[in-house]
């Protein structure tokens, strides 16, 4: 359990899901986190987030593979684990007749060590909802609601399943700020998201999901550097690609051509971007539409979901948006 | 009730759960009309029908057809129609799955969940003992134990069948529907409204199986004094036995999540 003194809390070896029409929602996963750690878990609708979560959970038992949380099984010793993990479900689920005050009482009565309910509820700037049915709520203020609860009985392990999606940017923001707060207070946070500066802002780690398997892993910058940086622009009237210099001297790995436009890869940007720019001072034209940027997580999203694209177009376009 | 125990217990767990299940239940003006005015009422104009039944004959008088009868009608509708709405509504609105991510254990939503039902039901067969021995001059209960053990079960059972008729059911709307099969077999043929004691032996031996019906029986004898002990056994056993079938059946059938 412990290498270089970092307890690892979370623990996931070979974990696969498959539901009972046989779907395979997962396929064989592995990853760990460190106590403190945030670790975000990315990908597109479908990609098995949700699924994984549940498992680490203990909602439902894996079909094959191992969790353990505090090198427990979660599900077979719930009693074991609960009381120190706190759940924020994808979806919230409260009575819609109960109002905030009374919902967080009832949760409260349910959870070890709580914290006074009105406490959690200012944490996540409810306290002036407490007496509104949560019928009543925005859905970003039933996003918040969930993190109070998720958060009342001061959980060591909190586990957040898109925790931002409905919020405007200003929640988004605070919510950022309450995870980081928790993380540097040891809280370990494990997060699902397909908000890709939300993993890059907060997450230490993180692993890309595509279709039940890990694509890519690691820090975000780890993760990003794998990526090939780009360089876009509009060739000159009467030039074609074979009037530039050789390509390959320049560093491109590769290149795509769409009309006049022209995308090169590559991981030396300021190889390629000189060797460009150079050519372009030399010839005395004008790259339309120039642009030049290194790699971001976005690109590594993007790329993963481009590599196993074939037929999943959807993916491409959801995060490009 | 401060609501921050250092370490949580089960009988705290199910009472945080059930107190928040009865301010709902508070606000439900359905619940409130199906669990208070109806099973109230009904029995006093179901009066005029037992009146002109032949009782004498079975060793039977007015007060101990409705008294039994109107309990197990308010345990049909307080209990057991008005919970397979309620577990199936927090199923629709999540509520179950997000009670699972805690410490509590299923059977504890399920017996929070219950409470307040189970309480209106035990409220409910009170009062209708009391408003007949007023209303209908019914003397007290012969054999008390008697009584007390049937409406116990009673209470129980339909708690459980509430859950196990949950299980198949998809809709709040639905509900109504599936839990018609019980509520009609068990008016009919559990001797809620005509007495076994008035049916063809053979007809009486296979409608003594039905579930409601050992509940009736005990609750009739409690009153009457007349069920031996030997007599009371079975009628315990088959109230036991459908709800120990029921209790593993939801373990094994109930869904805490809608289907998608």
């Amino acid at each position: 359990m412990n290498t270089n003194g970092h307890e690892h809390v979370i623990e996931v070896t070979d974990l696969r899901r498959v539901y009972g029409g046989g779907f395979e929602a997962v396929r064989g996963i592995s990853f760990s986190v460190r106590r403190g750690e945030v670790f975000a878990l990315l990908g597109t609708n479908g990609a098995g987030k949700t699924s994984t979560v549940e498992l680490l959970e203990g909602l439902a038992p894996p079909t094959a593979g191992r969790v353990r949380i505090f090198g427990r099984d979660p599900h077979t010793e719930r009693a074991a684990v609960r009381p120190r993990t706190g759940v924020m479900l994808q979806e919230g689920g409260f009575p819609s007749e109960l109002t905030v005050a009374e919902t967080a009482r009832m949760w409260a009565g349910c959870v070890s060590g709580a914290r006074p309910p009105l406490q959690a509820l200012g944490l996540v700037g409810l306290e002036h909802r407490a007496g509104v049915r949560v019928k009543q709520l925005s859905g970003g203020e039933r996003r918040r609601l969930d993190l109070a609860l998720a958060l009342l009985g001061r959980p060591e392990v909190l586990f957040l399943d898109e925790p931002t999606t409905g919020l405007d940017a200003e929640g988004r923001r605070e919510t950022w700020d309450l995870v980081r707060e928790l993380s540097d207070g040891g809280t370990t946070v494990l997060l699902t998201t397909h908000y890709l500066e939300e993993a890059e802002d907060l997450a230490d780690r993180l692993a890309i999901l595509h279709r039940g398997l890990i694509a890519a892993t690691g820090t975000p910058a780890e993760v990003t550097a794998a990526q090939p940086s780009r360089i876009s622009f509009e060739l000159p009237e009467g030039y074609f690609v074979g009037d530039l210099p050789p390509l390959g001297r320049l560093g491109v790995l590769g290149h795509e051509v769409e009309g006049r436009l022209v995308r090169l890869r590559t991981r030396e940007l300021q190889r390629t971007a000189t060797g460009l720019l150079g050519w372009a001072e030399q010839a005395g034209v004008e790259l339309g539409r120039l642009d030049v940027r290194s790699a971001s997580l976005e690109e590594a999203f993007l790329g993963i979901a481009r590599q196993a694209a074939a037929g999943s177009a959807a993916d491409v376009k959801e995060y490009a948006a | 009730m401060s609501g921050t125990a250092l370490t949580t217990t089960p009988a705290g767990r199910v009472a945080a759960l059930a107190r928040a299940e009865l301010t709902l239940f508070g606000r439900s003006k359905g619940m409130i009309v199906a669990a208070v005015f109806v099973p109230l009422v009904l029995p006093f104009s179901a009066r005029t029908v037992v009146k002109d039944m032949d009782l004498s004959g079975a060793g039977l008088n007015v007060g101990l057809v409705l008294l039994p009868g109107a309990i197990g009608f308010s345990l049909l509708v307080a209990v057991y129609s008005a919970l397979i709405g309620v577990f199936v509504g927090r199923r629709e609105e999540l509520v179950l799955k997000r009670l699972r991510t805690g410490e509590l254990r299923d059977r504890e939503i399920l017996a929070g969940s219950a409470l307040p039902s189970v309480g209106t039901g035990l409220v409910q067969s009170l009062l209708l003992a009391v408003g007949c021995a007023v209303l209908l001059d019914v003397p007290a209960p012969e054999a008390p134990h008697l009584a007390v053990l049937g409406l116990a079960l009673g209470l129980v059972m339909c708690a459980a069948l509430a859950a196990l008729t949950a299980s198949f059911t998809r809709t709040v709307e639905s509900a109504q529907v599936t839990g018609m099969p019980l509520m009609l077999v068990s008016m009919a043929g559990s001797g809620l409204a005509v007495p076994l004691e008035l049916m063809p032996d053979r007809v009486a031996t296979v409608l003594e199986l039905l579930p409601l019906t050992p509940v009736i029986t005990l609750l009739r004898g409690g009153w009457s004094g007349e069920l031996s002990v030997s007599a009371s056994i079975g009628p315990v056993l088959t109230a036991l036995a459908w709800t120990v079938l029921a209790v593993f059946a939801v373990r094994r059938w109930f869904r805490w999540e809608p289907r998608r």
